[in-house]
C-alpha cells in the first residue's frame, strides 16, 4: 500500500495503483485467502492515521487474520494497528535499528503477533522498500530476529519480487534451516506451480501481483494449488 | 436482547471479536466492570496478550472475582484462545501465572513443530478448519475438541473455550461461535 491504496511495483519500483485496499481485502477474504498482509511501502508519519482507518475497516469488513507494515517504529505503532484491529505487526527497518523493539512487542502482544520483514537480496538485508543494501547478513539476522520473539519471519526476495518466475526456494530453505519460526515466502509468484512449490519447502507463501491482476481468480487459483498435491485448508465458495 | 461483555483486559484486538459479534446480530460492550461481567447474558474472554498481563489487569480491576463468581453460577464464559486459557489452574507462560481455575489444568508450551503455531487445522470432532496462532496449549481433562492431538475446545458448565480464533477462521468460525452463543 502506498496513502491509502494498494499498489504493486517489480521489484519494489514502477508502482502501480490497483485498488481501494478495503475492498480489496474484502474479496480475497471471501474468495479463500488464508491471511492478508498490508504493508504501506510509503510510510510516513503523516500517512499513520490514514493507515490506522483503513487498518479498522479491514477488521470491520474480514474475517480472516492480517498483518500490517510500514511504519511500526514504536511498541505504540504497534498497540495502535493491534487495537484497531490488525493480529500482527510487521518490523523491517525498525527491527534493524532497534532490536529490542522485537521482543518488547511480543512481551506484551505475544510473539504471534510480531512477523519481522526481511527484504533479501544478495545475502544481505536491505531496506527502504528494498533500494538501500546493508551489511546485515539475511541468515543471521533472521536468526536473530526468531531468538528476540518474532513469532514468523516474512522474507521477500527483491531480485524475485513481481517478476512472477517463481519464488526463491533456496534462500527460503536456507532461512527456514536456522529457525524454529514459520517461514512466509514471498517475491515471485508467478503461477499455481510456483505457490505449490514454495509450500513443498516452507508453511506459509505471500501472494501479489497473480491476484491482484485478476482479483476473482483466487478460487481457481487455490483449486490449481491442490491438483499439485498441496493441502489447502478445506474451503467452500459461497453460492 | 441478548447482552454481550466482551472483557477488557487492556491489551490487543477486541475489535474483531466484537465485529463478529455484530455480524451475528449481537451487541457487545468492553470492559472489566465487575456489575457488567455479573450482570451479562454472555461473557466473553478474548484472546489477546500474554497471560501475566492479562490476570493482573483482570485482579486489579475485581474482573477476577466476578468471573469466578459467574462461572459458579452456571453461567454462560466463552474464552478464545488465551482466553482459554485464563480459564485453568495456572500457565507455565510468562514464568508461571496462576489462572482464573474455572476448569483443572495447565497451559504449557507447545513442543514438537514450529512454535508459534501459527494458521488453518482442521479441528475434530467438528470437521472443519479454523485459524490458530498460539505458542500455549491447554492440558485439562475438560477437551472436548482437537487438532493435530492439540486440545481446540473446553467445556465445563457454563463454560465454553476455543483455542483457536473463531472470529478469524471465515464462515466456519463464525458458524461455530454462533453455536457456542445460542448454547451459552
Amino acid at each position: 500500500m502506498a496513502h491509502g491504496r494498494v499498489v504493486k511495483g517489480v521489484s519494489f519500483v514502477g508502482l502501480r495503483d490497483v485498488g481501494d485496499p478495503v475492498e480489496l481485502a474484502t474479496h480475497y477474504s471471501d474468495g479463500g485467502a488464508d491471511e492478508l498482509v498490508l504493508l504501506d511501502i510509503a510510510a510516513t508519519p503523516d500517512d499513520s492515521s490514514t493507515m490506522l482507518e483503513v487498518v479498522a475497516m479491514v477488521a470491520d469488513s474480514i474475517t480472516i487474520p492480517f498483518t500490517v507494515g510500514g511504519g511500526v517504529r514504536s511498541v505504540r505503532d504497534a498497540a495502535a494497528i493491534i487495537e484497531a484491529g490488525a493480529d500482527r505487526v510487521s518490523l523491517n527497518s525498525a527491527a534493524l535499528a532497534t532490536p529490542s523493539l522485537i521482543t518488547e512487542i511480543a512481551d506484551r502482544f505475544g510473539s504471534q503477533a510480531v512477523v519481522v520483514a526481511i527484504d533479501a537480496g544478495d545475502g544481505v538485508v536491505h531496506t527502504h522498500g528494498g533500494r538501500r543494501p546493508t551489511e546485515v547478513q539475511t541468515i543471521p539476522w533472521a536468526r536473530e530476529a526468531g531468538e528476540r520473539g518474532a513469532g514468523e519471519i516474512l522474507l521477500t526476495s527483491i531480485r524475485q519480487d513481481g517478476q512472477r518466475t517463481g519464488f526463491d526456494l533456496e534462500l527460503t530453505a536456507a532461512v527456514r534451516d536456522v529457525l524454529t519460526i514459520p517461514v512466509i515466502a514471498s517475491g515471485g509468484a508467478g503461477s499455481a506451480q510456483h505457490v505449490a512449490e514454495a509450500l513443498r519447502v516452507t508453511e506459509a507463501a505471500l501472494i501479489a501481483s497473480i491476484v491482484h491482476e485478476n482479483p476473482t481468480g483466487l478460487p481457481g487459483l487455490r483449486r490449481e494449488i491442490e491438483s499439485f498435491g498441496i493441502a489447502l485448508r478445506p474451503w467452500k465458495e459461497r453460492a | 436482547m441478548t447482552s454481550v461483555v466482551v472483557v477488557d483486559y487492556g491489551a490487543g484486538n477486541t475489535r474483531s471479536v466484537r465485529s463478529a459479534l455484530r455480524r451475528l446480530s449481537y451487541e457487545s460492550v468492553l470492559t472489566s466492570e465487575p456489575s457488567a461481567i455479573l450482570d451479562a447474558d454472555i461473557v466473553v474472554l478474548p484472546g489477546v496478550g500474554s497471560a501475566r498481563s492479562a490476570m493482573e489487569h483482570l485482579t486489579s480491576t475485581g474482573a477476577v472475582t466476578a468471573i469466578r463468581e459467574r462461572f459458579s453460577a452456571q453461567r454462560a464464559i466463552v474464552g478464545i484462545c488465551l482466553g482459554m486459557q485464563l480459564a485453568l489452574d495456572r500457565s507455565e507462560e510468562d514464568g508461571g501465572v496462576a489462572g482464573l481455575g474455572l476448569i483443572p489444568g495447565e497451559v504449557r508450551r507447545l513442543s514438537g513443530g514450529r512454535v508459534p503455531r501459527l494458521g488453518w487445522q482442521l479441528v475434530t470432532p467438528v470437521n472443519e478448519a479454523f485459524y490458530f496462532a498460539h505458542s500455549y496449549f491447554a492440558d485439562t481433562p475438560c477437551a472436548t475438541g482437537f487438532s493435530e492431538e492439540v486440545t481446540a475446545i473446553v467445556e465445563s458448565d457454563a463454560f465454553i473455550g476455543l483455542q483457536f480464533h473463531p472470529e478469524k477462521s471465515g464462515d466456519a468460525g463464525l458458524r461455530l461461535l454462533e453455536q457456542c452463543l445460542t448454547r451459552a
